[in-house]
């Protein structure tokens, strides 16, 4: 890709990325929070892909938009009575937990960010990524690989069990 | 290239807007959504860094990997917990569960 159209996507990625987390946090419907969530997912893909990992942009793309979101509307469809926009969806602390999180932002985080001279190597990735990440999944993170699955397995196993009709 | 920053500064972003909405949603689904944005913010900073500083030994995707495999699994138990909570409850209202607050 040519260098002005890396610019051109990173912002249409980061603009989406961003507008869909506020229309998240703050839309009145939940069920509007959830699919804009999924927007929010396929544009956090988007930069996976700027940032050449494309395994984990196609991963972004197929756990998180088509399973964790799908759970998420599942849920609130279970929990339709409270979910509905007569509710009222956030609580009273909105004014000043918006000026904590500004002040975390502009205080800390841009300070920290752009008072330190970050090393980048210049070096160009490797073209296989996916081949080296399973050589590394198998090999130096085997066992990390293993533990994250009996993670999973016995995480879903508890799900199913809580959730079961008594 | 894009400068590492702009990436840092996006991540920074999306780390806040959800850490906003985990404190202001009453429902606990979106409490968990919150979360996930949060988690997301996380592994764009890992991917970035991984990209920029050591772009030959993709240890960063990896652990973007192992972020994504526990975000699943802690977004499955916790909409179980909430389906169980409705149930006794009928609510999912983060402030009206309070029977163990005092």
């Amino acid at each position: 890709m040519t260098e002005p159209l890396v610019y051109v996507a990173f912002f249409i990625f980061a603009a989406l990325t961003l507008g869909a987390a506020l229309a998240v946090v703050t839309s009145r419907n939940l069920l509007h929070s959830a699919l804009f969530l999924v927007l929010t997912f396929f544009s956090v893909a988007g930069l996976y892909v700027l940032l050449e990992a494309e395994f984990l942009a196609a991963v972004q793309v197929l756990i998180y938009v088509g399973a964790v979101a799908i759970l998420f509307l599942f849920a609130l469809m279970v929990t339709r009575r409270v979910t509905g926009e007569g509710v009222r969806q956030s609580n009273e602390q909105r004014g000043p937990v918006a000026l904590v999180v500004l002040g975390l932002f502009a205080g800390i985080f841009l300070p920290l960010i752009f008072g330190y001279s970050w090393y980048v190597n210049p070096t160009a990735p490797p073209p296989n990524t996916v081949s080296i990440l399973g050589d590394l999944l198998m090999t130096a993170y085997a066992l990390p690989l293993e533990v994250a699955g009996v993670i999973l397995l016995v995480a879903l196993v508890g799900a199913i069990i809580l959730a079961k009709e008594e | 290239m894009i400068p590492l920053p702009w990436y840092l500064t996006l991540a920074a972003a999306l780390f806040c807007i959800g850490l906003y909405g985990a404190l202001t949603r009453r429902n606990a689904v979106a409490i968990l959504m919150s979360l996930e944005l949060m988690l997301n913010a996380v592994n764009i900073n890992l991917v970035a860094f991984s990209r920029y500083v050591t772009p030959a030994a993709l240890t960063g995707q990896v652990f973007a990997l192992f972020v994504i495999a526990i975000a699943a699994a802690e977004a499955a138990l916790g909409l179980a917990i909430i389906i169980a909570i409705y149930r006794a409850r009928e609510t999912v209202n983060a402030d009206e569960i309070n029977l163990m607050k005092w």
